[in-house]
């Protein structure tokens, strides 16, 4: 790296480290959205996290709702949480989740109480909430304490060219220095997915990995496939940026992982990592909101995302970081672009000072730089269903 | 941006590898008729390809003759196979290529 510097983030009560300090109103489910945001609307400066479901899920569905609502209250830029639901019992489930972390929780049920009594005695909660964080102050911290999380989207050519393999250099560098980093799209690596598979740390997480992508391709793509996914693979956008196939697709997408990173788990969505720092892979859609609300819901606090054709994503509280290595992307839509590594293309600029480049952005952004995104009011939430309700 | 090495040569297109049978236009407003410049990445190397389409940022160039039913191959491996001939200099995209996946 071309030089040091010192990160300085929120420690939370379980050691984790967040880069934003939010108290965030968190609704069960779809009923609950309104209440939600009343209180977000009275209590300035708290954010609400709309979302659409909740309701009749069974089995690993419903499992998926709880670990992602739970995970992503437990993440550490969350400073303190209230969670609105339609009954107490589920909601108590979201609460004693998120209380596993040591920060302050408070759920409030709207069955028996009407959403305006649940709003007012809420809005209390959520005002001493925010008064309590806004006094929290950063302390220094290392890239070990880094989780970080990688998506692209609106992919074109120039992303595997440039954008891509910029964040590729930044996993090459910041893993050795310890840091979590994490990466997904089991549909999207399809065509690279042997390629994928060698860049496990041993044969059985390689096979971990395989068994995770054919079981998606057999259960959803197979019985569900029509000519080119219907343009959803790739894209329409990634067919005007150049992309033909759903392998060049993937092929550029494996260069964020680096050169020379190995993955050392393979997670299910919004699974937590258990083994220590290093690169991990999840299983995730490739649709940028649902990738990287399950990636915060892991816990990953910054995400970087490489852009061709300039997808526009944020998220409510894991900022994103948006590159990439087209000119024209640049100059139409520069609002968007946290960093541009255009310069790649014309040979202004090498992979490693691109790296280097990006590594400097994620950390000022870790230090309080705000991304376009978030600039910009993007909050996709973004939650990821399985199958059908009952 | 700031560099301080001697700026090399803008070049027009890009290869990722050089068994690739494709490259990356990375210039905008191409024309068909132009020669045009490339740098094959995983070499250093400079290579020239006549444009026989107007070709837009992004979009790939035959670096051969490519025959239907040929595979398209590029950072080293197929990316999909030809469903029509395409010459040296052509644009190669879902007009004339397709995915072996689905």
């Amino acid at each position: 790296m071309t030089e040091s510097k010192q990160i300085f983030g929120y420690r939370r009560e379980n050691g984790r480290v967040g880069i934003r300090n939010h108290v965030i109103i968190l609704p069960l489910d779809d009923l609950s959205n309104a209440a939600s945001e009343a209180v977000a609307n009275n209590i300035k400066g708290t954010l609400a996290l709309p979302h659409h479901y909740g309701r009749l899920q069974f089995g690993e569905d419903l499992e998926l709702h709880f670990r992602t609502l739970i995970g992503t209250g437990s993440n550490p830029n969350v400073a303190a949480c209230v969670v609105i639901g339609i009954e107490p019992g589920w909601t108590k489930r979201v609460v004693d989740g998120i209380a596993r972390t040591g920060k302050p929780v408070t759920g409030f049920s709207i069955e028996q109480q009407g959403d305006i009594a649940t709003i007012a005695a809420a809005s209390r909660t959520a005002k001493e909430y925010l008064h309590w964080a806004s006094e929290i102050r950063r302390d220094p911290c290392g890239i070990e304490d880094l989780w970080i999380s990688h998506k692209c989207g609106e992919s074109d050519t120039t992303s595997g060219i440039g954008a891509n393999p910029t964040v590729g250099n930044l996993i090459d560098k910041l893993d050795p220095l310890g840091a979590t980093n994490c990466f997904g799209e089991t549909s999207e690596l399809t065509g690279a997915e042997l390629l994928c598979k060698d860049r496990a740390a041993t044969p059985e997480i390689g096979e971990k990995f395989y068994a995770t992508w054919k079981a998606y391709m057999d259960e959803v793509i197979e019985p569900h496939k029509t000519n080119d996914l219907s343009e959803s693979q790739p894209t329409k956008g990634n067919i005007e940026g150049g992309l033909t196939t759903i392998e060049e697709k993937a092929l550029g997408n494996l260069q964020k992982i680096g050169k020379h990173t190995s993955y050392i788990d393979v997670l299910k969505p919004a699974e937590e990592p258990k083994s220590g720092p290093g690169l991990y892979f999840m299983d995730t859609s490739s649709a940028a909101a649902e990738c990287v609300t399950l990636q915060a819901a892991a816990g990953f606090v910054v995400h970087v995302f490489p852009t061709g054709q300039g997808n526009i994503i944020g998220h409510p509280i894991e900022p994103v970081i948006k590159l990439t290595a087209n000119p024209r992307t640049v100059r139409t839509m520069g609002e968007h672009v946290d960093l541009d590594v255009s310069g790649i293309l014309r040979r202004e600029l090498t992979m490693d000072e691109a790296g280097d480049l990006l590594i400097d952005m994620t950390i000022r952004t870790c230090n309080g730089r705000l991304t376009a995104a978030e600039a910009l009011g993007h909050r996709e939430f973004v939650m990821t269903k399985l199958y059908r309700s009952a | 941006m700031t560099n301080n090495k001697a700026p090399e040569f803008p070049p027009d297109f890009l290869v990722h590898d050089d068994v690739d049978s494709v490259g990356v236009i990375v210039v905008e407003k191409l024309t068909a008729g132009q020669t045009l410049t490339g740098w094959v990445i995983d070499t250093d190397e400079t290579i020239t390809v006549d444009a026989i389409d107007d070709i837009p940022l992004g979009h790939k160039i035959a670096l051969t003759d490519l025959t239907d039913g040929d595979k398209v191959i590029k950072y080293g491996f197929p990316i999909g196979r030809t469903v029509a001939s395409i010459s040296k200099g052509g644009h190669v995209h879902v007009h004339n290529t397709k995915t072996e996946k689905w």
